[in-house]
């Protein structure tokens, strides 16, 4: 055999290793079948089926297709909802590297890793709902719409995929063993930190800036100049809040893949988010009174949807931030963790709120438009157990959860 | 009036990605900022900074003044739906299932869809309930339309002749100016998967630029469209209302609505009682981004001086601890 051929095959088996993590391919196989995974499987023969579909005959096929209602759960779920979800990166690296927030360490790669893996996932729902996918990059070299908000938001979700793309690239470097390309990309850390932080400060903010040129269609209750200010703070405790959520799973179903200076300090570190979470949402339940005030519409608040708006601000909103206060002066991590979820699905309520339930409504038979079919919400499970999968493949690999010995931490 | 203290946007838009602004931006920096301070802000900044240097009266434009405008008549409409027909001929668009003279249609309140740019809707008369009044609905043709600033791509344009103007070359399918459009008048043909595109009325746009008028003012048989310059419009409006103060009601539905449209209406009923939108504000939808997008360009400077201090400041107390530390040290040894 050829010295050539021989360097080949070596990689090729340690490739193979990295990818199967040691195990032959039976072995591996075997792991995969799991009560878990033959749900996810069961979810993705109905929903891949139907994004083929889609790119077939049309978007007609999976949504609405109405005239009225342009955008419905892919983009309210999977766009407007994920991204406030995944400020994890921004905020977590932030705090670290900015502002020292040292003891923090064992959660920055995880909440830099859940910030990528939802921006990245944010983009194929775009590309599942856009009409032409395929001119995905035309807002960047085709022609330029710089009056536009989206434009923005094109741009800077763009750039910050990658900037975070490089922030996460130490695990995969680690994991890949390139010493040398590591010490490159530790380099631009504080670099890429604050370009983070002015690229989420504006997009996250951009996504509220986009309703701005709805005044006639955004119910008033939630149609304020303050919205921009609305997404940008809540997309901070949405942050952490969601720290804890993530960190909750997988020190539960991942817990092998963990070092003991993930899981031994995480409880002490969850209360510190819970806390930092409970702030952020008393100040964002503060800008949306302020907001009601601005506008001067406290005589919406005893209408229907008034009182819809009351069960998000005050069941949505102040409740959990309640629950934090309470379960961190008592040092209760449970109560922070449930807490935690409350306010993601707080989250989501608000943006849904904006993008599909209030939207219109003062359309004739609003409410009877905002119901998905059954199509786009298997497409939307079907994105995010792929979603699922792909986070669980990069923790079962690389070393998030875990220091790589013989690396010092950065 | 257009009374609208936009600035041309026909101009940028026309001029989609190369534009020039740089003398402009000399004489009048801050005039350029609402469409072009993005680009500056981004790589395609240097891109989008030229654009024609006619454009110097920026701020206090009102729109160009020989601007072709619609003026429907509401109270002379009978509902006979010969502007449809003459719409989708004219614009070869597929035929509908029910013919044009089928007046079921009227059951439902339609919208301009992905097969026909313009519907009548039939309306009770709220003076007279055995009365119909009838609405001609389609594109309204901002002046600063919300469609063209909500495009990322620059797929709409605002022609000096008054149409706006789609091109689907560059649509990539967002449907943002769906969203935006106050009037619901952008359409998506959402049923095919190669080439779906934006569907709305151009206002003839072919026609007008070579002097004819558009198909369905042409059509209709009571003269209830009229085609004209859109100053000249508001003009006989205003007559018409003054002429026969009890045959309309005194408000020209268009002429201030989102800074102004092309589109003008005059109707014998309350506009909100005909589906129109009564709760848009007076000034152009671009001016609610405005705002926010000033401060882009803030942020991109302020942030990595206001955060690169907080990491300097970071990087000062470990420093100034290690040091502590080391000096402790020193005397701890010398005290042994």
């Amino acid at each position: 055999m050829s010295d050539g051929a021989t360097r080949t095959e070596n990689f090729r088996s340690w490739f193979m290793d990295k990818l199967l993590m040691g195990m032959t391919w039976p072995e591996y196989i075997r792991t995969l079948i799991t009560p878990f995974n033959i749900v996810a499987a069961l979810i993705l023969s109905v929903g891949l089926p139907l994004i083929a579909m889609r790119f077939m005959f049309g978007l007609a096929t999976i949504t609405h297709a109405s005239n009225d209602y342009p955008w419905g759960l892919l983009l309210g779920w999977g766009l407007f909802g994920g991204v406030p979800l995944s400020a994890t990166g921004f905020v977590m690296a932030t705090a670290y590297y900015i502002f020292g927030f040292k003891k923090y360490h064992p959660l920055v790669r995880l909440a830099v890793l859940t910030g990528l893996l939802g921006y990245f996932f944010a983009v194929i729902y775009l590309l599942t709902d856009l009409g032409r996918p395929w001119r995905i990059y035309y807002p960047m070299t085709i022609a330029f719409g710089t009056a536009s908000v989206l434009f923005l938001v094109a741009w800077h979700v763009a750039t910050y995929l990658t900037v975070q793309l490089i922030e996460f690239s130490p695990a995969i470097l680690e994991w890949i063993r390139s010493r040398r390309v590591r010490k490159w990309a530790l380099r631009i850390t504080i670099g890429m930190t604050i370009g983070g932080i002015i690229l989420s400060t504006l997009h996250q903010s951009a996504l509220g800036a986009m309703f701005l040129l709805a005044p006639g269609k955004v119910h008033p209750l939630w149609y304020s100049s303050y919205i921009p200010i609305f997404y940008l703070s809540s997309s901070v405790y949405a942050a952490l809040a969601m720290v804890i959520v993530v960190s909750t799973l997988v020190a539960r179903f991942l817990r092998n893949r963990a070092d003991e200076n993930f899981l031994g300090n995480l409880d002490r570190l969850t209360l510190g988010l819970g806390k930092g979470a409970g702030i952020g949402i008393y100040v964002y339940f503060a800008l949306k009174v302020l907001g009601v005030a601005h506008d001067d519409h406290w005589a919406l608040l005893n209408t229907p949807y008034g009182y819809w708006f009351l069960v998000e601000i005050l069941f949505f909103v102040l409740l959990p931030g309640l629950i934090f206060t309470c379960g961190v002066k008592k040092q209760r991590v449970g109560a922070v963790r449930f807490a935690a979820f409350f306010a993601v699905i707080g989250i989501i309520v608000n943006r849904l709120n904006i993008t599909i339930i209030t939207f219109n409504w003062n359309l004739p038979g609003h409410l009877h438009h905002i119901i998905p079919p059954w199509q786009e919400v298997a497409v939307v499970m079907s994105i995010a157990t792929i979603h699922i999968l792909l986070f669980r493949w990069i923790l079962n690999r690389m070393p998030v959860l875990r220091e790589e010995p013989g690396y010092e931490a950065h | 009036m257009a009374r609208t203290p936009g600035k041309p946007v026909v101009d940028e838009k026309s001029a989609t990605a190369s534009g020039g602004e740089d003398d402009l931006k000399e004489a009048t920096p801050r005039k350029i900022t609402r469409r072009c301070f993005l680009g500056t802000m981004t790589a395609v900044g240097a891109s989008t900074l030229i654009s024609p240097s006619h454009l110097n009266a920026a701020e206090g434009f009102e729109g160009w003044p020989n601007r072709f405008g619609m003026l429907t008549d509401l109270t002379a409409c009978v509902g006979c739906r010969s502007c449809e027909k003459a719409c989708n001929e004219a614009n070869k668009l597929p035929r509908p299932s029910a013919p044009f003279d089928d007046a079921s249609v009227f059951n439902d309140k339609r919208r301009p869809d992905a097969k026909a740019y313009t519907v009548v809707n039939r309306y009770a008369d709220p003076k007279d309930k055995n009365k119909f009044v009838y609405r001609k609905m389609q594109c309204n043709h901002c002046n600063e339309p919300a469609c063209a600033t909500a495009c990322p791509i620059h797929a709409y344009n605002k022609t000096p002749e008054g149409p706006v103007v789609y091109n689907e070359n560059l649509c990539f399918g967002c449907r943002y100016c769906m969203t935006a459009c106050p009037f619901y008048v952008p359409a998506y043909d959402y049923d095919s998967a190669l080439e779906p595109k934006i569907v709305k009325c151009t206002m003839c746009y072919g026609r007008v630029k070579t002097g004819g008028i558009p198909a369905c003012a042409e059509a209709c048989p009571m003269g209830a469209i009229t085609f004209g310059k859109r100053n000249d419009l508001l003009k006989l409006a205003r007559e018409k209302i003054s002429k026969s103060p009890d045959r309309y009601i005194d408000h020209i539905y268009g002429e201030q609505e989102v800074g102004g449209t092309s589109w003008l209406y005059i109707s014998g009923v309350p506009f909100e009682h005909l589906g129109f939108p009564t709760n848009l504000p007076k000034r152009p939808l671009l001016e609610e981004t405005k705002g926010f997008l000033s401060a882009v360009p803030l942020v991109f400077t302020v942030w990595p001086a206001l955060f690169g201090m907080c990491y300097a400041a970071l990087r000062h107390r470990d420093e100034a601890a290690k040091e502590k530390a080391e000096t402790e040290k020193k005397e701890e040894v010398k005290h042994e």
